[in-house]
C-alpha cells in the first residue's frame, strides 16, 4: 500500500538532494508527523491526567472544598474565546483552500487575537489567586490547577508564535489553493490546543 | 541481481580516486548546518560515543573505589556523584541515543531507499536540542547530582544537588529523542522506495520502527515527570511528598512507565543490527524474517506493561505485583524468538568470524546470559532476595552493555567502511574484541555472585567479606578498558591511515552496500526499484566468493 506514494518520490526530481520533492508526499509525511506529535503532546497532559485521577480519588473533599474558589465566569468566558478560536482557524483552512488570501489572513489575526485574550484572562484568573493567598504549593489541588492550566497556557503561546509565523508567510503570498500545508498543521495543533482546554474546563471549574 | 550492480559500483567508483561521498564538503559550518541525515547520524555518533568513555571513566573510578570496603579515596557524597553521572551519562546521553540517532539516522533513509528523512530540518533540530539538553546537565554538575540516576523522590525533591537544572537537561535530550522518533516512524511510512513493501526492507528497519514507537509514546511521560519533579522544587508543588498528600511511589510509576519501555529503545535497534549482521556472516537468508520483524513490535507492546516489576518491594499492593510479575516473563517469549530465529539462520551456515560477527556472536550470548538472570528478579519471590544488590547490577550490565553496547559494536564494525569509506584494522578489532569480551565477563560474572551473596548496591561501603570479589571485578574492569582502548585506537587509526573500503566489503545485500563507500549526499544517482527482500545469500562456494 506504502508503494504508490514513494514512486512519486524518483519521478519527481531525481538528482536534486530533497528528502522528497513531490508535493504530495510532502503533504503526506507532514499530516502524519503532526499527528504523531499530537499524540506525544496527549501523552505530556495524560501524565497530568493521570495524577489528577490519583488525587481526586485520595481527596475528594479537598477537590469539592477547593473548586468553589475558581471563578467560574471568567473560565466559560474563556472557554468561549477558544472554541471561536478554533472555529476561525478552521474557517481560514477553509478560505485557503478556495484560495482566498486575504480571508486566511484576517481569520490568522483573529485566532491570535483570540488567543491572546485568552492569556490575558488567565492572567487576571492567576492574580486573584495570588491575591488570596492560593499558590501552586498551597495544596495538591491547586498544584494541578496551576501545573496543568499553565502547561495548557504555555501552549496556548506555542500555538500564537506557530500561527504568528504562518501568518507572516500568508502575508509574503506563500500559500495557495494547490499548496497550504503549513496552514493546516498549524491549524490541526491549534485544534488540540484548544481540545485540551475543553477538557479542563469541567474538570477544574465544573465537577466539584 | 542487486548484487551484480553493488560490485560495478564498487569497481567503478572506488578505485583510485577515492571519492569522499558526502563527506567531500569540508569546514565547520558545513556540519553545524548540515541537513544530510549521514552528518547528523555522525554528529550523534561521535557525541554519543564521547560520552561513553565520559561515563566509563566514572565507572573506573568506582571500581577503584570499591576495591576496598571502607571509605577511602573517595568521601562517601563522592561516590554517590560518581555512581550518579556514571548512570546518568551513560544512559541518558550514550546508549538510549546512540543507536537510534546514530546508527538509525544515518542508515534508515540509506536502507528504505530514501534521499534523506521525512523532516531533515527537525532532524538537526533535534540535534542541536540533544547538545543544549547536554549543556544544562553539565551545568547542573556546579551542585552534581547525588540520586542516583533514578532520581527517586522524596530524597531527589530535597537534596541541596541542582536536580531542577538536570530535570530540565533531561527534559530537552527527551524532547530530541521525540523528535527523532517522530521522524523515523514518518521516514519508514513515508519514503519507502517503490517496490519495497513492509516485508521487504531490512530487519534493523523494523527494529528501529518499533524503537520509534516507544521514543514516541514513552518519552512525553518522563517529560512531565521530570517537570512535576523540577515544579516541586521550584514551586513546592506537592505530588510526590507526602508531607503534603503526595506519593513518592507515584514519581516511581511514572519514572519507570518511561525507563522500562526505554529498555527496548535501547535493545531493539541492537537486535536488528545483530538481524542484519548474522545473515550476511552466515551467508544464508535470515530464518524467520516475519517472526523477527512482528516479535519487535511484540516487544515494544508488551514492553509497556511491565513497568512494575522494578517495584515489587515499593509497597504495591499484591495483585499488582502478580500481574507485573506475569507480564513481565511473557515479554521473554518475542525476546527468544529473536534468538532461536537468529540460531536457526546460522544452522548449516557458512559462517565466517570477521569482528562484526564476533560481536553480534557475543550480543547473543551475553544477552541471552542477560535475560535468563532477568527471571530471577522478574519472579517475586526471588525478586525479595536480589532486589537492590549487585544481582541487578551484573544483569542489566550484561542486557546493556552486553546487549547493547555489544550490537553497537557489531554494527560499527559492520557498517564502519560504509560511513567513513575506509577499512578499520581486523587483527586490532579482533584485539579489542576479545579483551572486551574476557574484561567484561570478569568484571560483571562476579557481581552475580556478590549480589547473590547480598551485596547491596550504591553502598560506598561494604562488608569485608565481599572484598576478594571486588577486586577481581575492578581487575576485570581495567582488562575491559583496554579492549574499548584498542577499538578506540583502530576507530581513530581506521579514521585516518585505514584501507579505502570497496563499495560492499562483507557481500551485504541490503541497499547501503550497493552505493560507494562513502555515499554520495544524495545517497542514490536513481532511487532502487525493489522487488525482493535482501536476503537472498547463498552459500559461499555456490556464490563463487571463496
Ligand atoms: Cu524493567
Amino acid at each position: 500500500m506504502g508503494t504508490s506514494e514513494p514512486k512519486a518520490v524518483s519521478g519527481a526530481n531525481p538528482g536534486e538532494h530533497a528528502a522528497h520533492a513531490s508535493p504530495a508526499v510532502t503533504y503526506e509525511a507532514a499530516k502524519l508527523g503532526i499527528w504523531t506529535f499530537i499524540a506525544t503532546e496527549v501523552l505530556l497532559f495524560g501524565g497530568l491526567f493521570t495524577t489528577y485521577i490519583v488525587f481526586r480519588t485520595k481527596f475528594p473533599h479537598m477537590f469539592h472544598a477547593d473548586y468553589v474558589h475558581l471563578n467560574r465566569v471568567l473560565g466559560a468566558v474563556n472557554t468561549v474565546v477558544l472554541i471561536c478560536s478554533s472555529l476561525t482557524v478552521a474557517l481560514g483552512i477553509a478560505a485557503i483552500r478556495k484560495g482566498k488570501q486575504g480571508m486566511l489572513r484576517l481569520c490568522l489575526v483573529l485566532t491570535i487575537l483570540l488567543a491572546a485574550g485568552f492569556l490575558v484572562i488567565k492572567y487576571f484568573e492567576w492574580t486573584e489567586k495570588f491575591a488570596h493567598g492560593l499558590y501552586p504549593g498551597t495544596d495538591v489541588f491547586f498544584s494541578l490547577y496551576f501545573m496543568m492550566t499553565g502547561l495548557h497556557g504555555l501552549h496556548v503561546l506555542a500555538g500564537m508564535l506557530v500561527l504568528g509565523a504562518v501568518l507572516v508567510l500568508a502575508g509574503q503570498g506563500r500559500f495557495s489553493e494547490s499548496y497550504h500545508t503549513p496552514v493546516e498543521i498549524s491549524g490541526l495543533y491549534w485544534h488540540f490546543v484548544d481540545l485540551v482546554w475543553i477538557y479542563l474546563f469541567p474538570l477544574f471549574y465544573l465537577i466539584g | 541481481m542487486k548484487d551484480t550492480t553493488a560490485d560495478g559500483v564498487a569497481l567503478t567508483v572506488s578505485g583510485d580516486a577515492h571519492p569522499r561521498g558526502y563527506l567531500e564538503e569540508k569546514g565547520f559550518w558545513s556540519w553545524v548546518y548540515t541537513l544530510d541525515h549521514k552528518r547528523i547520524g555522525l554528529l550523534y555518533l561521535y557525541t554519543t560515543l564521547f560520552f561513553f568513555l565520559l561515563g566509563g571513566i566514572f565507572a573506573l573510578l568506582i571500581r577503584i573505589k570499591l576495591l576496598y570496603p571502607g571509605q577511602q579515596i573517595f568521601s562517601d557524597h563522592m561516590y554517590n556523584v560518581l555512581f550518579t553521572l556514571h548512570g546518568s551519562v551513560m544512559i541518558f546521553l550514550f546508549i538510549i541515543p546512540a543507536i537510534p540517532s546514530g546508527l538509525g539516522n544515518f542508515f534508515i533513509p540509506l536502507l528504505i531507499g530514501a534521499r534523506d528523512v521525512a523532516f531533515p530540518r527537525i532532524n538537526l533540530a533535534s540535534y542541536w536540542v540533544f547538545v543544549a539538553g547536554i549543556l544544562v546537565i553539565l551545568a547542573s554538575l556546579v551542585r552534581p547530582m547525588d540520586t542516583g540516576w533514578t532520581f527517586y523522590t522524596p530524597y531527589s525533591a530535597k537534596t541541596a544537588a541542582d536536580v531542577t537544572l538536570l530535570s530540565f537537561g533531561i527534559f530537552l535530550v527527551g524532547m530530541s529523542s521525540i523528535l527523532t522518533g517522530l521522524n523515523f516512524l514518518v521516514t519508514i511510512h513515508k519514503l519507502r522506495a517503490p517496490g519495497m513493501t513492509w516485508h521487504r526492507f531490512p530487519l534493523f528497519i523494523w527494529g528501529m520502527y518499533a524503537t520509534s514507537i516507544i521514543q514516541v509514546v514513552a518519552t512525553p511521560v518522563v517529560g512531565i515527570t521530570f517537570l512535576l519533579l523540577a515544579m516541586e522544587r521550584l514551586f513546592g508543588v506537592g505530588f510526590f511528598d507526602p508531607a503534603k498528600g503526595g506519593d513518592p511511589v507515584l514519581f516511581q510509576h511514572f519514572f519507570w512507565f518511561y525507563s522500562h519501555p526505554v529498555v527496548y529503545v535501547m535493545i531493539l535497534p541492537a537486535m536488528g543490527i545483530i538481524s542484519e549482521v548474522i545473515p550476511v556472516f552466515s551467508r544464508k537468508p535470515i530464518f524467520g524474517y516475519r517472526a523477527i520483524a512482528y516479535s519487535s513490535l511484540a516487544i515494544a507492546f508488551i514492553g509497556f506493561l511491565v513497568w512494575g516489576h522494578h517495584m515489587f518491594v515499593s509497597g504495591m499492593s499484591k495483585t499488582a505485583n502478580i500481574i507485573f510479575s506475569f507480564l513481565t516473563f511473557f515479554v521473554a517469549v518475542p525476546t527468544a524468538i529473536k534468538v532461536f530465529n537468529w540460531i536457526a539462520t546460522m544452522y548449516k551456515g557458512s559462517i565466517t568470524f570477521e569482528s562484526p560477527m564476533l560481536y553480534a556472536l557475543t550480543f547473543i550470548f551475553l544477552f541471552t546470559f542477560g535475560g535468563l538472570t532477568g527471571m530471577f528478579l522478574g519472579a517475586l519471590a526471588t525478586n525479595v532476595h536480589a532486589h537492590d544488590t549487585y544481582f541487578v547490577v551484573a544483569h542489566f550490565h550484561y542486557t546493556m552493555m552486553g546487549g547493547t553496547m555489544m550490537g553497537l559494536l557489531a554494527g560499527l564494525h559492520y557498517w564502519w567502511p560504509k560511513m567513513t569509506g575506509r577499512m578499520l584494522s581486523e587483527k586490532l578489532a579482533r584485539a579489542g574484541w576479545l579483551l572486551t569480551f574476557i574484561g567484561f565477563n570478569v568484571t560483571f560474572l562476579t557481581q552475580f555472585f556478590l549480589g547473590y551473596g547480598g551485596m547491596p548496591r550504591r553502598w560506598a561501603e561494604y562488608p569485608a567479606q565481599f572484598q576478594p570479589l571486588n577486586i577481581v571485578s575492578t581487575a576485570g574492569s581495567w582488562i575491559l578498558a583496554a579492549g574499548i582502548l584498542i577499538m578506540f585506537v583502530n576507530f581513530i587509526r581506521g579514521l585516518y591511515t585505514g584501507e579505502p573500503a570497496p563499495a560492499s566489503p562483507w557481500k551485504g545485500l541490503t541497499l547501503e552496500w550497493q552505493v560507494p563507500s562513502p555515499p554520495p549526499t544524495e545517497n542514490f544517482e536513481e532511487i532502487p526499484h525493489i522487488t525482493n527482500w535482501p536476503y537472498g545469500y547463498t552459500k559461499r562456494k555456490t556464490d563463487g566468493y571463496e
